[in-house]
């Protein structure tokens, strides 16, 4: 025994030193090289090479409720219409949509298109995937974006029939779809993952279809899902039984999982990545300006707002002066400027502008301090206060993270310079802080949202009840409900954006949110890697993207 | 020795048991829950989640149909990657770490004995020095960093391997590495220490005057005896990076175990976070026992069944 030991560590020990010498040698052929500048050449690999974060949570379009797993989908699965390039439903599946004069029954004609199987893609191929993302039975958290169609919220709280749901396949070729409401933006929702279809024959007979690639996994989308290494890599490649497949000009695109963005950028810079960044990936903020100064950086404003929420059923915040006050005495541009970096826009509305054009000037000035200060003034004679000084102590909370940390202390900095008034941060891991929020128990919390589908609604609803469930700010208003209900019925789409810009100013009027800024997506890209659509939500498609 | 044995077991049973209830209270009594975002589910949806995941059930019976599911090593689905069961992620994720894992080991422990017997044998010399400040660069530089440093240097700035991911023999040296450079750090403080302990002694002197080589006596006397710290710091340290870390595999983007132990938390997968830590812990435990028995074999004075009046 002792001897073998002896000599098992003598060999650990030569090992060691060949390992040693060992490690400054090696080969890697393609080490060095530049993210792709190799332009001009016809004959360039069309194949595409991404970073996605994380594993998605699922690939199964009615239980997918999150941005990884939506980047997939979109690609390998194609709905009833799909966004273009220029942010507009076009007809995908659908090859011909007709809306009745009420607004509230479509149907849609299915074009002649296949699945990956060859399985022809036919109407109830979409009435089977939605009405089992409704069903209770799958749990899928994102159910709620079909609640448009008729009997759909009823069946998925239980208190409904199946058939009752206003989904129907008259037959192979066409689908019928009956509303609650007419929803003007309807063409556009059926662009969104919930309402992308499945292969219903292969789906009824393996409800695991979804799980791994293979030949269960069937697509109907410009590309195919080759390969899932589950917390690894996704490998997509380009589907020849796709309907438009000449337009599709990638081979094969390659999605890795990195989740951290230091190591994204050194990838995209060592040539082993064409994208890094935004909306798929993140870059480092320490390396936001460098990228800029050398021109590198690619920017693009996206329908998202981080803004800062007041409980309206506490003092000071239940007095509207005060919110306007503290809403008033945040210099926007600053933040961006000096810690964001990634040319967000200050925020002084609550509907992004892609949405609403004149909100890129919002509903008052950045940086007004005068104004803050006569609010503060009569928000202070209104409670009964002398000075700021006998304020309610002044809590700020949010969930610990390097970015929301600076901008706290930065407008913590403002409000006691501009206003005078202490202020305390708080900050609480994610689900904590949530907690927290959800249960009021907090003053001005940070809440980030971002748009679903191109409509002002998304941003506006949620503040319809003071008891809904992304409210948290314990407002309310009547004229605010009813120019919302207005706006459900309404068909003219121009009286309908008045409607809803007539809400909004009812809602900046009373202030229970201070809006900080918009959000914006920042990347970069290999130099000849080209259309690659990034819409005004920050969804990426490649359908049609190519390296030239 | 079987007797030993057997009684280890048993007590290994129980902490793990223990370990088992700890974790299971803590993480329920923790605000927050799995289906938290900012978008806020409606109440009815959320309440039909509770009850086909068995949140609705009192903490009892949630309790026990969890030790159930452990004994029958059947951690069930998780919660936020639904393509995957606890065990996929498990049986995935694990020969992931533990490839890289031996590999840091092996690389740690060669180095790092190595390091610490040529700094003992030339105490107080140059060599002696150099090897020490290896070290404490080892033990104070954060893997994090070190990794970056790698990162830098080899993969960009040189090109000799690549910057991340997980495909080749090349991917995984500077992970390897990243990882190994703190335990090879404190093996090589151990060894040195223990080995100038061994060097000290009268059978050493002995050894020398009865003619033996320098080499014999460094091999057979001295390196034998000095090794014993090593290996009592293998066995945690074999589990905690057999099971992966965190913060390597995020930056080098590896598939391992190691980011569910962190991320788990933070998504509240509850059952996610239940199969990584019983995984590790029995991973920890075993890796115990096998070093206390490892003792026996290495120093025959010390003996396992203890003495001769027991319990």
């Amino acid at each position: 025994m002792n001897k073998r030991l002896s000599i098992f560590f003598s060999m650990l020990l030569v090992l060691s030193m060949f390992l040693a010498a060992c490690s400054g040698g090696g080969d890697n052929a393609d080490g060095g090289e530049k993210g792709g500048d190799d332009g001009g050449k016809s004959d360039v690999p069309q194949e595409l090479r991404v970073n996605i974060n994380t594993e998605p949570p699922s690939l199964n379009p009615g239980l997918a409720e999150d941005s990884t797993s939506g980047t997939v989908l979109r690609n390998v699965l194609e709905g009833l219409t799909r966004i273009n390039q220029d942010g507009k439903p076009e007809k995908a599946m659908a090859e011909d949509i007709k809306v009745s004069e009420d607004g509230k029954t479509y149907t849609f004609t299915i074009r002649d298109a296949k699945w990956s199987n060859g399985d022809p893609v036919i109407a109830k191929d979409f009435e089977y995937a939605w009405k089992w993302a409704l069903d209770p039975a799958n749990n899928s958290t994102y159910a709620y974006q079909l609640y448009y169609l008729e009997g759909a919220e009823a069946f998925n709280t239980g208190k409904g029939e199946k058939d009752a749901v206003g989904v129907k396949a008259i037959d192979d070729k066409t689908l019928e779809v009956k509303l609650v409401n007419p929803t003007p933006y309807f063409e556009e929702l059926t662009a969104f993952y919930t309402y992308l279809p499945v292969n219903s024959k292969i789906a009824e007979a393996n409800p695991e279809w979804a799980t791994d690639a293979g030949e269960n996994f069937t697509t109907n989308g410009p590309f195919h899902l080759v390969e899932w290494a589950h917390s690894d890599k996704i490998v997509l490649e380009k589907s020849e039984t796709y309907w438009d497949a000449e337009t599709v000009k990638l081979d094969s695109i390659e999605m890795i999982m990195i989740n951290d963005p230091n190591t994204e950028l050194s990838m995209f810079d060592n040539g082993e990545l064409d994208w890094a960044g935004a909306p798929t990936g993140a870059l480092p903020t320490d390396a936001m300006q460098a990228l800029k100064d050398e021109g590198r950086l690619v920017t693009q404003p996206i329908a998202g707002i981080y803004n800062y929420k007041f409980n309206t059923t506490v003092e000071p915040f239940n007095n509207v002066n005060i919110r306007k006050a503290f809403a008033h005495a945040i210099n926007r541009q600053e933040l961006i400027d000096n810690i964001l970096q990634g040319e967000q826009l200050p925020a002084m509305a609550i509907v992004p502008p892609s949405m609403f054009e004149e909100n890129e000037k919002g509903y008052f000035p950045d940086n007004d301090v005068e104004k803050a200060k006569e609010y503060l003034q009569k928000g202070l004679e209104e409670l009964g206060y002398k000075d700021a000084s006998e304020l309610p102590a002044v809590t700020l909370s949010y969930n610990t993270s390097e970015a929301h940390q600076k901008i706290a202390q930065a407008i913590q900095d403002m409000w006691k310079q501009n206003l005078g008034v202490e202020v305390t941060l708080d900050n609480a891991e994610w689900n904590v802080f949530l907690d927290k929020v959800n249960q009021m128990d907090y003053q001005v919390a940070r809440m980030g949202w971002l748009g679903d589908f191109n409509d002002a609604i998304n941003f506006l609803e949620m503040y319809r009840d003071a008891d809904g469930g992304n409210n948290n700010t314990g407002w309310e208003s009547k004229e605010f409900q009813d120019l919302l209900a207005k706006s459900a019925t309404e068909t003219d789409p121009e009286a309908r954006q008045q409607l809803l810009k007539d809400a909004e100013a009812i809602f900046m009027e009373d202030m229970p949110v201070a809006p900080i800024y918009f959000y914006t997506n920042n990347w970069v890209q290999a130099e000849n890697l080209k259309d690659v659509a990034v819409s005004g939500l920050g969804d990426v498609q490649y359908k049609w993207a190519y390296f030239e | 020795m079987a007797k030993y044995i057997g009684k280890r077991l048993l007590y290994m049973l129980l902490s793990l048991w223990m370990i088992v209830t700890a974790t299971f209270f803590f993480m329920r009594i923790a605000p927050g829950n799995p289906f938290a975002s900012e978008k806020k589910l409606p109440p009815e949806i959320e309440a039909n989640l509770n009850a086909h995941f068995g949140l609705d059930k009192p903490w009892y019976a949630q309790y026990w149909e969890y030790l159930v599911r452990i004994v029958n090593w059947d951690f069930g689905p998780s919660f936020k990657y639904k393509s995957q069961t606890v065990n996929d992620l498990i049986n995935e994720g694990f020969p992931v770490s533990f490839l890289l894992g031996m590999e840091a080991i092996f690389i740690a422990v060669a180095v790092g004995v190595l390091l610490g017997i040529i700094a003992a044998l030339k105490h107080n010399r140059w060599p002696d020095y150099t090897a020490m400040i290896v070290a404490v660069l080892g033990i104070s530089v954060p893997s994090f960093i070190m990794a970056s440093f790698l990162q830098y240097f080899l993969a960009i700035k040189m090109g000799i391997f690549p910057v991340a991911r997980w495909e080749t023999f090349m991917h995984s040296v500077l992970p390897a590495v990243a990882l190994a450079s703190t335990p090879m750090a404190f093996i090589a403080r151990l060894t040195r220490s223990s080995m100038l302990e061994v060097l000290a002694n009268d059978y050493i002197k002995t050894a020398k005057s009865k003619g033996l080589s320098r080499g014999v006596i460094t091999v057979k006397h001295t390196i034998r005896n000095a090794l014993l710290p090593v290996v009592t710091y293998m066995g945690p340290l074999t589990a905690g990076i057999l099971t992966g870390s965190f913060v390597i595999e995020r930056i080098f983007g590896i598939p391992g175990l190691g980011a569910h132990f962190v991320t788990s938390i933070n998504n509240r997968d509850y059952t996610v976070i239940m199969g990584v830590t019983v995984f590790y812990s029995i991973l920890l435990l075993v890796s115990i026992l096998l070093v206390d028995i490892a003792y026996g074999i290495i120093d025959p004075r010390i003996k396992l069944a203890g003495g001769k009046k027991g319990e």
